[in-house]
C-alpha cells in the first residue's frame, strides 16, 4: 500500500486535484464545488467533522493531500444524501466522501482505529464470508475489535439490548454457527475478487 | 392469479432471526392482503450497504447489485425488483444508473460477472415498496382493503433518509414529503405532517460505530414524536426501525429521558388495518410494544 502510496506521489507532484480525479469516486466533480457551504450545514454530524465537506473540496485543490487522507473527517458520513439533493451544483458529495475514505484507507493514510473504518471493513469480511450479513458475528466482532477484555465490557453494557432482540426473535444465537448465506458463494467470491482485479489495476496504472 | 407479481429482493436484515424479520411478515400479510406476488430473487446476496465502501472499491460494490440484477433478469425476467429495505432499494437503482451510464464500469462488471456464470442486461425497474403502494397501487385502493381504521391513533411519520434521498419517491419533496402521512390518514389515523424529524438522520451504520453521536440524533426524533402528541412513529427502513426503537433504554440511561416509544412499520399498521391478527402483523416482533395496535387487533 505504501509503495501505491509513493508512486502515487511521484505521479501527482504538482496536483492532489488530478490525483482524486484519476483515483477517487465521482472525484471529476470536485472542482466543480463553489464553496457555499450547504453542504456542511446540511450534515447531520456536522459538528463532528474536523474539515466539512466543503473544507475538504477546497483543502484537495489546495494541495493539502496529507491533510486531508490522513483525516478522519470523511468517516463521518453517515450517508444521509442531504448534502447530494441540496447542492446547488449537484455534486454527488456523499459519494465523493466515500471515494476519499476509501482512497485513503487504500493508501494506508487513514487514521489508524477509526471507528467507522473499522466496523465497514467488519462489515465487508462479514459479508464476503457468506454473500449475506451475519448479524450476530457482525455485532460480536464489533465488540471484540479491541481485545477480550474489551469486548467482554460491551457485551455486557448491551446484554439488555441482545435479550430483546432475542425476545422479539430478530436476534438468534444460532447464526454462531453457520446461518443465512447464498448457495453460489464461490461464484460470487470469484466475481468480487475479479472486480477487486480490475479495479486495482485501473489504479495501479494511474498510479506509474 | 395474483393481480402483481415483483421480482423480491428482501435483503440480508428481513431474514429469520435477523434485525428485521418482523418488516417481512408484515410485509407478507401486507401483501396478501393487495393481491401482490412476491417472487424471490433467487440466490440474491448483500448489496453492501451504505457502509461498503470502506471494505470494498467502487467496482465489488457494484457488482454484488450487477449479481442480483442479473439473477432477476434470468429468473423472474419482465418484473420489476421492489426491496423493502432502503439501502437494498438505494444500492441496487445506484448500480443500474451507474451501469448505465458509464460504459466502462458496465463492461467491467459485466466481465467480473461472467465469472459467475452471470450476465446483465440492466433493463429492469427497480422500486421501493413504498412506490409500489404509492405509485402502483394508489391511496384509494389501499383505503379500500381497510377494515378496522386505526381511529384515535396519532402517528408520526418517520421517512428517514435512504428512502428518501438521493432517489425518493416521484413528486414528493426532499424536505418534507407527506406520502407517510397520507398513508396513515388513508388507514383511519391521525397524521403530523409537520413532524420536523421526519426525514432527519439517524445516524444509520453509525449507530455501530458511534453510538454516543447517533442517539444524539435518535433522541432528537422521539422527542419531537412525543412533542407533537405522537402515540408511535411509523417508518419504512429497516435501519431507521432498529436504530429508534432498541435503543431507546440506552438513551434513557444517558439522557434521563422516559422514552417508550412503539416504533412500527407501515406494514403493521396495513396488516392491523386490513383485519390481520397482531401476529400477521409481526406486532411481537417489537421491542416496544405497540399496545394500541395489538387491541384493534384484537377487536
Amino acid at each position: 500500500m505504501s509503495d501505491l502510496n509513493q508512486n502515487m506521489i511521484e505521479k501527482y507532484r504538482n496536483s492532489f486535484l488530478k490525483e482524486v480525479e484519476a483515483n477517487v469516486e465521482e472525484g471529476e466533480w470536485v472542482k466543480m464545488c463553489m464553496q457555499c457551504g450547504v453542504c456542511s450545514g446540511s450534515c447531520p454530524l456536522g459538528k463532528h467533522w474536523a474539515h466539512p465537506p466543503q473544507e475538504i473540496f477546497m483543502m484537495i485543490r489546495a494541495g493539502q493531500r496529507e491533510a486531508v487522507l490522513s483525516s478522519d473527517a470523511m468517516w463521518m458520513c453517515t450517508s444521509c444524501y442531504n448534502c447530494i439533493v441540496r447542492c446547488p451544483r449537484e455534486l454527488p458529495i456523499t459519494h465523493i466522501m466515500h471515494g476519499l475514505a476509501h482512497y485513503a484507507r487504500r493508501l494506508g493514510l487513514a487514521p489508524k482505529g477509526q471507528p467507522t473504518m473499522a466496523f465497514a471493513q467488519i462489515f465487508w469480511d462479514n459479508m464476503m464470508k457468506a454473500g449475506r450479513v451475519n448479524e450476530l458475528k457482525l455485532g460480536l466482532s464489533l465488540y471484540y475489535k479491541d481485545g477480550f477484555v474489551q469486548g467482554i465490557k460491551n457485551s455486557l453494557a448491551n446484554m439488555k439490548l441482545g435479550q430483546n432482540m432475542i425476545k422479539a426473535k430478530r436476534m438468534n444465537a444460532v447464526e454462531f454457527f453457520g446461518g443465512h448465506g447464498v448457495k453460489d458463494v464461490s461464484g460470487l467470491q470469484k466475481m468480487i475478487r475479479k472486480a477487486q482485479e480490475l479495479e486495482d489495476a485501473r489504479i495501479a496504472k494511474y498510479g506509474k | 392469479m395474483a393481480k402483481r407479481e415483483y421480482s423480491f429482493y428482501p435483503g440480508c436484515s428481513s431474514q429469520k432471526g435477523a434485525s428485521s424479520s418482523n418488516y417481512l411478515v408484515s410485509v407478507q400479510t401486507m401483501c396478501e392482503e393487495l393481491d401482490i406476488k412476491l417472487n424471490e430473487i433467487p440466490d440474491w446476496n448483500c448489496c453492501a450497504a451504505s457502509i461498503g465502501y470502506g471494505g470494498g472499491g467502487v467496482l465489488p460494490r457494484l457488482a454484488l447489485s450487477a449479481r442480483n440484477i442479473a439473477l432477476s433478469e434470468q429468473h423472474n425476467a419482465g418484473q420489476d425488483i421492489v426491496a423493502t429495505c432502503a439501502a437494498c432499494w438505494l444500492a441496487t437503482r445506484e448500480a443500474a444508473e451507474r451501469f448505465h451510464h458509464d460504459g466502462a464500469l458496465m463492461a467491467e462488471a459485466s466481465q467480473a460477472l461472467a465469472e459467475a456464470g452471470l450476465k446483465l442486461n440492466n433493463a429492469t425497474p427497480i422500486k421501493h415498496m413504498a412506490e409500489v403502494l404509492v405509485e402502483d397501487i394508489g391511496y384509494a385502493e389501499i383505503g379500500s382493503k381497510v377494515k378496522k381504521p386505526l381511529e384515535g391513533l396519532k402517528i408520526a411519520g418517520y421517512v428517514g433518509c435512504q428512502t428518501n434521498r438521493p432517489f425518493g419517491i416521484a413528486g414528493e419533496s426532499y424536505e418534507n414529503p407527506l406520502y407517510l402521512d397520507r398513508l396513515v390518514e388513508t388507514l383511519g389515523a391521525e397524521s403530523i405532517p409537520t413532524y420536523e424529524k421526519k426525514v432527519q438522520c439517524c445516524g444509520g451504520a453509525l449507530a455501530f460505530s458511534e453510538p454516543e453521536k447517533s442517539q444524539e440524533m435518535i433522541k432528537g426524533i422521539i422527542e419531537a414524536a412525543y412533542d407533537h402528541g405522537a402515540d408511535m412513529i411509523v417508518t419504512p427502513c429497516p435501519l431507521c426501525q432498529a436504530n429508534v426503537e432498541i435503543y431507546q433504554d440506552q438513551i434513557n440511561s444517558t439522557y434521563g429521558t422516559k422514552f417508550k416509544m412503539p416504533v412500527v412499520y407501515y406494514s403493521s399498521l396495513m396488516a392491523v388495518a386490513f383485519g390481520r391478527s397482531a401476529k400477521d402483523a409481526a406486532l411481537d416482533g417489537q421491542v416496544v410494544s405497540a399496545k394500541q395496535l395489538e387491541e384493534i387487533a384484537k377487536k
